[in-house]
């Protein structure tokens, strides 16, 4: 008998289809991995299994765990199964646990609530439990609260939740996606090894294929509330049987052809560079330590240099953008745009500004709601002493609409009436309306589905070939920095441990920092190769 | 909690420190001397300045901020210009009814508001739900004292139950002092637990709405079980701040409710003071109640670092 069954699951939320007949099983130790780009219905399947909808959602068709029509029990019964039977652990971790209550506290709470065993007995048990996790209570008090802890260390704690009980089923809905690569790899491990060692089903939600195709055994691709294909991991990535399936495989590795970038001449020289915090008071009359976010960086970009800036959270990747944008001054060394500086007197120097230009990551939170986009590209007018006007004006807001592959039209209508693929592309053309020298994409692909994403880095390299851009590519996206950037810098701690021209620093890292941030993120597998073996066997 | 506590408590005596700056530099500059508003524009300059030497007005302002700050700190309030006893026994008299009053509308407030605001909270949109903010939005809307004429013409005239106003005082038994003041607490909290209801249901929606909501019901916890155990205590930290101002409100601005029902309390004695140029009560009496608005807000820091342990931390 199968662990789970879904026979022809469907949800309506008012009159919209969410899901239509979706059917999927898994077996005993098996790894279920649902992938598709936003809105496709995946974290609604776990919902629906979890029968944890949304008010007002219909669902109907067949879920069998274990042999039970889990759409037969009363909502009692389901509390009795959720957290004893499935497990679920989903994707932010700041935010799935309760700041107010201890960690220990949330991980009793599960044993307890279920099997009635005292306070003593459970903490026994969350004890084993976190110490299989990864977080011993020795080293990590369950005492604590999760504020104490990191993004990862979070996640554990949610994942012992899932698991104190050894449930049959783990749900885990984009587990890793909020993490840094090295985190994920060691998120991915520890599921992976729960997975073999209690003989668990796991369904693992996530839009990253090189994850799916490294811990599945199994995948179902969703699109527009259906799955289109499904499979054993092997026969789907040689087949690909589905249009679909192909258009987002090739969109994950999607690569674009950058124009061979001028003779080099200097334009940003970034020079020892340092930026620290001071951090809260420890004890009343000690000095406060400094935390340094950015430690004598130095780096020169040329004029039509693509560059790229990988690195974790907290490495200082943030810090050196905001500096290099003037809005932070440096605490010492200098930064200087065709020999002038950025900033004078801690503030920006506007003749250095008006020749830089940012994207940003969030398509959503980055534009005013209430502006037209003729009023939002214009902004970084007001860098201008003699911004155009009239006729001039609205020939600069078609163009750069233009540019980004959006009509002139567009510039009447508001921001929420565009996709986040579309907003980012109003975004270039807010950075590109003034024509800067430099422009700095600070995670600018990160928010998007493969897809669209794809399409931005495309256009990204058009620009490059009609605007000869130059511009600082910050991401923790190694793929995608690989793809393009001519020259990258590697940062950990606020300093560049390594730096040199992109294909090399990839096929040939230099420092063990490098090394281990490319060993640890995801590869795609090489789809070519798995279907010659099969021609030649 | 320690390093937090102690934060607070400077910044609690540094609060005092510059209200009693201001209170003092703005009744001094107010217009009008005590002294010739007693005697009269009749008044001979002799008799004025032996009356201005009585009362302590003849030294530099400076001399006279210190002599008051230092007196307030021993209990010594100084003596009202017109009625020629201690403050500080006017004032004691008056808080015994003042402070009273407000702990018993606050807990009036806090015993309607809680639970109308979780079951509003918990059948949102539902008719329960339009039916507790229908109330709360007339509660909000009428005047208080509106509130206590309807219930003294209800309960005090109709139907005899209660007194239509005054104060025995405590000398006659707890019952019938709580019992004199249960009208005027009730008018006083309506309308504070109104606003009380609305806090309480909006912060347990966006509570609801948080992630580690879900993962609680994912457990198995039941929808009730994540409301209780893991909403509510998320949900105190708006509803505290509320709160903590509305037992200021309570404490000193019922001048109104204390008219309605004749009960002698902070609020007319401020007022009589005002009208009478009885500077030296008015700066004490408002001077105590800045302080116990100070410490009210102290306690409310406390409540928060107790509810949520990232205060506790960043400290």
């Amino acid at each position: 008998m199968k662990l789970l069954e879904v026979e022809n699951l469907s949800l309506k939320i008012r009159d919209a289809d969410i899901l239509r007949d979706v059917t999927l099983s898994l077996d005993q130790s098996d790894i279920l991995a649902i992938t598709g780009e936003s809105g496709s219905g995946k974290s609604m399947t776990a919902l629906a299994i979890m029968r944890l909808l949304p008010h007002g959602a219909q669902a109907t068709g067949r879920i069998h765990l274990a042999g039970t029509d889990l759409a037969r029990l009363s909502e009692t019964d389901m509390c009795d199964l959720r957290g004893n039977d499935i497990g679920m652990i989903f994707q932010e971790p700041m935010t799935a646990l309760n700041p107010v209550h201890t960690i220990g506290r949330q991980v009793t709470e599960t044993i307890r609530i279920h099997t009635g065993a005292s306070p003593a007995e459970a903490e026994t048990r969350a004890r084993e439990v976190m110490t299989r996790v990864g977080l011993p209570p020795d080293r990590f008090p369950l005492s604590r609260h999760p504020h104490a802890l990191s993004g990862g260390q979070r996640q554990r704690v949610v994942i012992a939740m899932a698991i104190a009980l050894r449930p049959k089923l783990l749900i885990a809905d984009e587990p890793t996606t909020a993490l840094d690569v090295t985190t994920q790899a060691q998120i991915l491990d520890l599921l992976r090894d729960l997975v073999a060692d209690f003989g668990m089903g796991l369904i693992m939600i996530t839009h990253d294929l090189a994850v799916v195709a490294d811990m599945a055994s199994h995948i179902a691709v969703m699109r527009g509330g259906e799955i289109v294909e499904t499979g054993r991991t092997a026969a789907l990535l040689r087949d690909m049987r589905h249009p679909y399936t192909r258009m987002l495989f090739e969109a994950s590795s999607h690569e674009v052809a950058l124009p061979v970038p001028p003779a080099p001449q200097p334009l940003l020289t970034v020079s020892d560079v340092h930026r620290s915090y001071r951090l809260p008071r420890r004890k009343l009359f000690e000095r406060p330590e400094t935390f340094k976010a950015v430690d004598g960086v130095s780096f020169t970009l040329m004029r039509g240099e693509r560059l790229g800036l990988v690195g974790e959270s907290g490495c200082g990747k943030s810090t050196l953008t905001r500096t290099i944008l003037g809005l932070d001054p440096p605490q010492a060394g200098t930064i200087l745009l065709d020999g002038a500086p950025v900033t004078m007197q801690g503030r920006p120097n506007p003749d250095v500004r008006r020749r830089i230009q940012v994207v940003f990551q969030d398509p959503f939170g980055s534009f005013n709601p209430r502006h037209r986009v003729a009023r939002l590209i214009t902004e970084p007018f007001h860098l201008l002493a003699d911004p155009p006007q009239g006729a001039a004006r609205q020939d600069a807001i078609a163009q750069a609409l233009t540019a980004v592959g959006l009509q002139p039209d567009d510039a009447t209508r508001h921001i929420h009436e565009f996709s986040g693929g579309q907003r980012q592309r109003i975004a270039i053309a807010r950075a590109l309306i003034i024509r800067p020298e430099l422009i700095l994409f600070d995670e600018a692909v990160s928010a998007l589905d493969v897809s669209v994403r794809a399409q931005i880095l495309d256009l990204i390299a058009a620009l490059c070939r009609v605007y000869g851009l130059t511009y600082l590519f910050v991401s923790h996206d190694l793929s995608v920095v690989r793809s393009v950037t001519d020259r990258v810098m590697v940062m950990q701690s606020g300093r560049i441990v390594e730096e040199g021209r992109t294909e090399a620093v990839f096929s040939d890292p230099q420092h063990p920092y490098t090394r281990q941030l490319i060993a640890a993120a995801p590869k795609l597998p090489d789809i070519e190769a798995l279907q010659r073996d099969v021609t030649h066997a | 909690m320690l390093r937090y506590m102690l934060k607070r408590l400077v910044s609690l005596v540094l609060s005092l420190a510059v209200a009693s700056l201001i209170i003092f530099a703005v009744i001094e500059i107010a217009p009008g001397d005590p002294a010739s508003f007693m005697l009269g524009i009749n008044a001979q300059p002799e008799t004025l300045a032996a009356l201005r030497a009585e009362l302590g007005l003849d030294v530099s302002k400076a001399q006279r901020y210190v002599a008051w700050v230092g007196g307030m700190l021993t209990g010594d309030f100084g003596t009202s210009y017109t009625y020629r006893t201690p403050v500080a026994g006017m004032v004691a008299d008056r808080i015994g009814v003042s402070i009273p009053l407000a702990l018993y509308a606050l807990v009036l407030s806090v015993v309607i508001a809680f639970p109308a605001g979780l079951y509003a909270a918990a059948r949102r949109g539902r008719a329960g739900d339009l039916g507790v903010m229908g109330a709360t939005q007339l509660g909000v809307a009428v005047p208080n004292f509106w509130f206590a004429m309807m219930l003294v013409l209800t309960f005090a005239i109709n139907l005899r139950w209660f007194s239509a106003g005054g104060f025995p005082g405590w000398d006659d038994g707890v019952f019938a002092a709580l019992k004199s003041l249960t009208l005027p607490a009730i008018a006083l909290a309506l309308p504070q637990a109104a606003i009380l209801t609305r806090v309480m249901r909006s912060a347990l929606l966006d509570v609801l709405g948080e992630d580690f909501m879900r993962t609680a019901r994912a457990k198995g916890l039941s929808e009730r079980q994540t409301l209780w155990r893991h909403g509510l205590r998320n949900a105190l930290i708006p509803v505290l701040t509320i709160i903590g101002l509305q037992f200021s409100f309570l404490f000193a601005g019922t001048i109104i409710i204390e008219q309605v029902f004749y009960l002698p309390g902070l609020g007319r004695l401020i007022f009589q003071s005002i009208s009478a140029r009885d500077l030296i009560v008015v700066e004490s009496v408002v001077m105590l109640v800045v302080f116990g608005v100070i410490v009210i807000n102290f306690l409310v820091d406390l409540a928060y670092a107790v509810v949520d342990p990232r205060l506790r931390a960043r400290a």
